[in-house]
């Protein structure tokens, strides 16, 4: 990695970089804007990928950190920016026009520690109302629940958005914008609606069948998830990771874990590596089967969904049999495991790995070649590479508009440099390779399968943890491939049994920030085919 | 009077003290044999079909969903006529968590469901914020938002549990009375009074 | 064949005994009016029983099974619960529209009941221009619809209800058109008409070539008319909640569900008319004494058999195929049905003046 710090240290010259495997750069706020255009377009590092904001609260001072990764050469970095001014009115450059997703990313940065993002087009709270008193993720933010109690009243909407600028005269000025046309026919798409998968709302101006403009507002299932964390202990912030994205529930705990065993400095077992990476790809399989169901029930082949439910009971018997649970199985722990496999569990992934090759032919057969699907998928919501990196769409969507994400191959974790997988590509970019790279990948993961199932090691299944684990003072970032895209954890520690700061980084957000951009200008019915190809997961959204 | 369905023995069921209750007031007000035999018909009709709302937030919802799949099967029971309109539907299934922003939209649900309405809370979430309890976002449990028929818990419950309690609620629907005094939409009354909504035209 | 007008002929020489004739043509009317309600009430909950079981079996599923022996009363008791279920009265809305458009949905299709065949001489009437009468009256169906989601008052009611019009006004030309090649073959509009030019072989047969054609633009389109998966855009759960009756509730919904059941019952029994014999039993030239044992399976038997073999296949549909996007569904009639229904309307109209046809 010394490589990366050279490059940024000849384009930066006395900007200080530190950490080991990920460099982080400290930027002085006046510079940010400039800098940020520098790293993505230096032929160097390109940073054309933001993976996620890290708001912080550093107590004396409030500040961001960006982690950046370059799609060509495959390096993340880190930087860091400390906001001007006081608590009451801490400003930061905004990057809004560098990164297409910083939008949003910077919206919920804004929502959490009340940062202002200086000429962000779009500067209002995201997850939570207009009216709420206070930054729920600032240390001093005051909990009682009578400054925002829990009210039956419609909440007030707003139809302005703002936008903070300074003048020549270094003054914060606000400026109102209208975010519908005042003639538009707007739809209220959700919160409660069958399309959403979940607590959406689609402010959706159309005209006539045509969409003219989305506006998004998440939130509606915030369960304030990472300040929760900040209150319990490592093995206890675990279990709200099988809540997040429910059907990435292995996947996401083992991000976890990963991430804490490096803090603390734990070796795990081969044998509980590879019983993760199972559990992981048996969760893909069961995820995407789930996918290609709801999917096909929204496009209004309510039969399909069946199909493909029945290949996922048969993956939650398997899960059942050994974790104990259908769905939340809270398997993986800090140091391996919490349970060793069932008896049955090689016979039974065998059995599922003879039926998937011949459903996923039914599905063909019955859906991806009907002339019906071909043509509401066929060229809808087409995504080009350079919108899928400027949105940050990782995943299989993501690699359906030809960006080769997958962080299993970009930056492997446990045991994923051994196995031989290939990493499903399309280039179309449209619905239909969305679907059909979910198609693939299932068979992808049953490769996976078929390479371990027959070489689980012996050992033990989880190491001796101390029973009250403290973690060094320090900051780790972790990328891992959820079932629907890149998953970043960063977690900063101050050295107690307690995170300082949890910060996850769903690969659902920026799906839900993209259906703007895709849907302009399509039909109402393709909101739905857009929306559902992206697969994003509600609750991943709004953590 | 024993309270059950096509073949589930009478002791098989859990929390029989509480129908019990609810049959004991039913016949202390007493009836008449028309109005009463009438009151039967109505009440099988209910109890025999109810209809939920497409309503789900979190990982509950994805256990419903299987519920109306094939290893399970809720369209045995003629409950699979999920109605996305909550003016079709007659049960809502709270399956997730309840956060402060959902609070409003949820009630607004309940008060468009048409008469006889039924809510389950299912899962933990709902029924006590469950694993958010803590958080500042979440409410701490749906009973202080509306009136709760059937508690389910689980996290998330398994399909047969909301099975379970669905039958539960099929049960409560059968000691009912349409005519006359209403044993349950009096104490539904009582309680909207007491958590009204304001501000709101229609 | 039994005939079975002797019945009907009866029950008017008796009443005619003792009655004055105005009064006679009183209580035919009502009793009519009365079974027509009835069997109208029990083919839709047959229907609504019917396509639930299907579609579990399409899922492999059981379907209801619970309610009364088989599941079969499971309808009975929908139908309880309905009927006693809450109308809500909103605010801001049409009132009158309101309340009166799922009366026209259900009276269109009821008048629509008046025509169909339903066996040898139990026809409520046979005029001359009885399959005219036909489709005039079920077009009054989408004035419900329209009225249904304009006095809603609700942005989603309103884009169900003009996909909705949009796709009628289309697909009702198909539907016509195709109706209007059997008629020439048939050389009649009247039903009972059309039924008997059958007597020798129904009309998919006797007509071959252009009769399938129009036969399968007819279920098309008598499946878009009908509002059902693939073309149920105006109710597409996952993009308009539940369409144009969204903000209907209790026996106001019901109607709309009935009347959805019971469009598909008169779209495949007048599928069955024209393609298939209406009541006419499978007569094959030649084959005397086959065509004599048919003639004991009754007519009313042959008549909704039919129709619900063909309401299998719209069922089918629904359940195995997505649905079509707004602009899909009206190109696929304008660009394709319609051209291709004028140009097999021609070659009918050959193949009768040639006299091509069996």
């Amino acid at each position: 990695m010394a490589n990366i710090t050279e490059k940024i240290n000849k384009l930066f010259p006395g900007i200080p970089v530190e950490g080991e495997n990920i460099p982080v750069l400290t930027v002085a706020e006046e510079k940010w804007h400039e800098t940020a255009l520098r790293l993505r377009d230096s032929e160097d590092l390109k940073m054309d990928y933001l993976v996620t904001i890290v708001g912080m609260d550093w107590k004396e001072s409030l500040g961001c950190i960006y982690y950046l990764m370059s799609s060509a050469f495959n390096q993340v970095i880190g930087v860091k920016v400390i906001a001007r001014g006081d608590r009451e009115k801490p400003l930061i450059q905004s990057v809004a026009d560098v990164w297409k997703v910083a939008t949003l990313y910077e919206r919920e940065v804004y929502d959490f520690f009340g940062i202002i993002f200086l000429d962000n087009p779009d500067m209002r709270r995201l997850f939570l109302n207009i009216d709420w008193v206070g930054y729920p993720l600032r240390k001093d933010y005051d909990e009682n629940p009578e400054i925002n109690p829990v009210s039956i009243e419609n909440e007030r909407q707003s139809d302005f958005t703002d936008v903070y600028s300074e003048d020549a005269a270094g003054n914060l000025v606000k400026k109102e914008v209208r975010v519908f046309e005042k003639e538009d026919f707007v739809v209220n798409i959700g919160p409660q609606h069958p399309a959403t998968h979940g607590v959406l709302r689609f402010r959706t101006a159309v005209d006539g069948e045509t969409v003219k403009k989305i506006d998004v507002y998440m939130g509606y299932i915030h369960r304030g998830v990472e300040k929760l964390c900040e209150n319990l202990t490592y093995p206890q912030t675990l279990h709200f990771m099988d809540r997040l994205d429910y059907f990435s529930a292995h996947n996401y705990h083992h991000a976890l874990c990963i991430l804490i065993e490096k803090a603390a400095g734990i070796e795990i077992s081969r044998r509980a590596q590879v019983i993760r990476v199972m559990m992981d790809e048996l969760s893909r399989i069961a995820s995407h089967c789930l996918f290609i169901g709801t999917y096909c029930m929204d496009l209004g082949a309510t039969t399909m969904l069946f199909y493909t439910l029945r290949v996922r009971e048969q993956i939650l018997d398997i899960m059942e049999k050994t974790c104990g649970a259908r769905m939340t199985f809270n398997y993986d722990c800090i140091g391996g495991v919490m349970a060793d496999l069932d008896k049955d569990f090689v016979a039974d992934v065998k059995a599922l790995l003879e039926v998937i090759p011949k459903n996923i032919k039914e599905y063909n057969e019955i859906f991806t070649g009907n002339v019906i699907a071909r043509n509401r998928l066929e060229g809808v919501g087409v995504l080009s590479r350079e919108d899928a990196i400027a949105y940050a769409i990782t995943g299989p969507s993501g690699r359906a508009s030809g960006w080769a994400c997958d962080m299993r191959k970009l930056q492997p974790y446990s045991i994923y440099s051994e196995l031989d997988f290939e990493e499903v590509i399309a280039h179309e970019g449209d619905s239909m390779a969305r679907f059909k790279c979910r198609l693939e990948e299932i068979e992808q993961s049953a490769r996976i399968l078929e390479q371990l199932v027959d070489n689980i090691p012996e050992g033990e299944y989880c190491v001796k943890v101390p029973k009250v684990l403290k973690l060094p003072a320090g900051s780790w970032f972790q990328l891992t491939e959820g079932c629907r895209g890149a998953f970043g954890l960063y977690l900063e520690s101050d050295g107690s049994t307690k995170p300082y700061r949890l910060k996850i980084a769903p690969p659902c957000l920026p799906a839900a920030a993209v259906v703007d951009h895709l849907t302009r200008g399509e039909k109402i019915a393709d909101l739905i085919t857009i929306g559902g190809s992206l697969d994003y997961i509600v609750p991943d959204i709004d953590r | 009077m024993e309270v059950t369905t096509k073949s589930m023995p009478y002791d098989a069921w859990k929390d029989n003290e509480y129908i019990e209750g609810l049959v004991k007031q039913l016949q202390e007000s007493g009836t008449n044999v028309i109005v009463g035999s009438l009151d039967k018909l109505i009440n099988w009709g209910r109890s025999n079909s109810i209809w939920p709302l497409t309503f789900a937030t979190s990982c509950c919802g994805i256990e419903f969903v299987s519920l109306g799949a094939a290893r399970f099967d809720m369209a045995r029971f003629g409950w699979e006529v999920a109605r996305s309109s909550p003016r079709q539907a007659d049960f809502m299934m709270v399956a997730g968590t309840i956060v402060n922003r959902m609070v409003p939209v949820f009630r607004r649900l309940y008060d468009q469901l048409a008469e006889p309405k039924y809510v389950i809370a299912c899962g933990s979430c709902a029924i006590s914020g469950g694993p958010f309890r803590k958080s500042y976002h979440v409410a701490k449990g749906i009973e202080d938002i509306v009136p709760v028929d059937v508690f389910v818990p689980g996290c998330p419950p398994r399909p047969e549990a909301m099975i379970y309690g669905i039958m539960q609620l099929s049960r409560k629907i059968k000691v009912e009375r349409f005519f006359g005094g209403v044993n349950r939409q009096e104490k539904q009354a009582e309680f909207l009074a007491a958590h009204p909504v304001q501000g709101v035209e229609d | 064949m039994q005939d079975l007008s002797v019945i009907t002929e009866w029950i008017h020489s008796f009443l005619s005994s003792f009655m004055p004739g105005w009064l006679t043509t009183t209580v035919e009317c009502l009793l009519i009016g009365v079974g027509l309600l009835l069997v109208y009430a029990l083919l839709a909950l047959f229907y609504i029983y019917y396509e639930r079981k299907l579609c579990a079996a399409f899922q492999c599923r059981l379907g209801p099974n619970r309610v009364g022996p088989m599941g079969l009363l499971q309808s009975f008791a929908d139908m309880f619960k309905m009927l006693i279920k809450e109308i809500i009265h909103l605010n801001h809305i049409d009132r009158f529209l309101f309340a009166l458009a799922p009366y026209l949905v259900i009276l269109a299709s009821m008048l629509a009941f008046a025509v169909l065949p339903w066996g040898n001489g139990l026809q409520v009437i046979d005029f001359n221009i009885g399959i005219f009468f036909l489709i005039a009256v079920s077009s009054i169906g989408v004035l419900g619809i329209l009225l249904a989601g304009w006095s809603s008052n609700n942005k989603f009611t309103l884009i169900g209800s003009l996909r909705s019009g949009a796709q009628m006004v289309s697909y009702e030309l198909s539907i016509g058109l195709s109706v209007i090649t059997i008629v020439c073959l048939a050389g009649t509009m009247s039903v009972g008409g059309i039924v008997e030019e059958q007597s020798d072989l129904w009309f998919i047969f006797k007509g071959h070539v252009p009769a399938v054609i129009a036969f399968v633009i007819y279920m098309i389109a008598g499946t878009a008319e009908t509002n059902r998966g693939p073309f149920d855009l105006p109710e597409a759960e996952s993009e308009l909640t539940a369409g144009y009756h969204t903000e209907y509730s209790g026996i106001h919904f019901g109607f709309f569900y009935l009347a959805e059941y019971l469009n598909l019952f008169i779209v495949s029994g007048v599928a069955s008319l024209l393609f298939f014999g209406g009541w006419m039993p499978l007569h094959i030239p030649g084959w005397e004494s086959f065509n004599v044992i048919m003639n004991y399976i009754p007519s009313v038997v042959w008549f909704l058999g039919k129709a619900f073999v063909l309401s299998f296949i719209i069922i089918w549909f629904k359940w195995t195929f997505p649905r079509l996007r707004i602009d899909q569904l009206l190109a696929l009639e304008w660009k394709y049905l319609l051209p291709i229904n004028l140009v097999n309307l021609v070659l009918m109209a050959l193949i009768i003046v040639f006299g091509w046809h069996f």
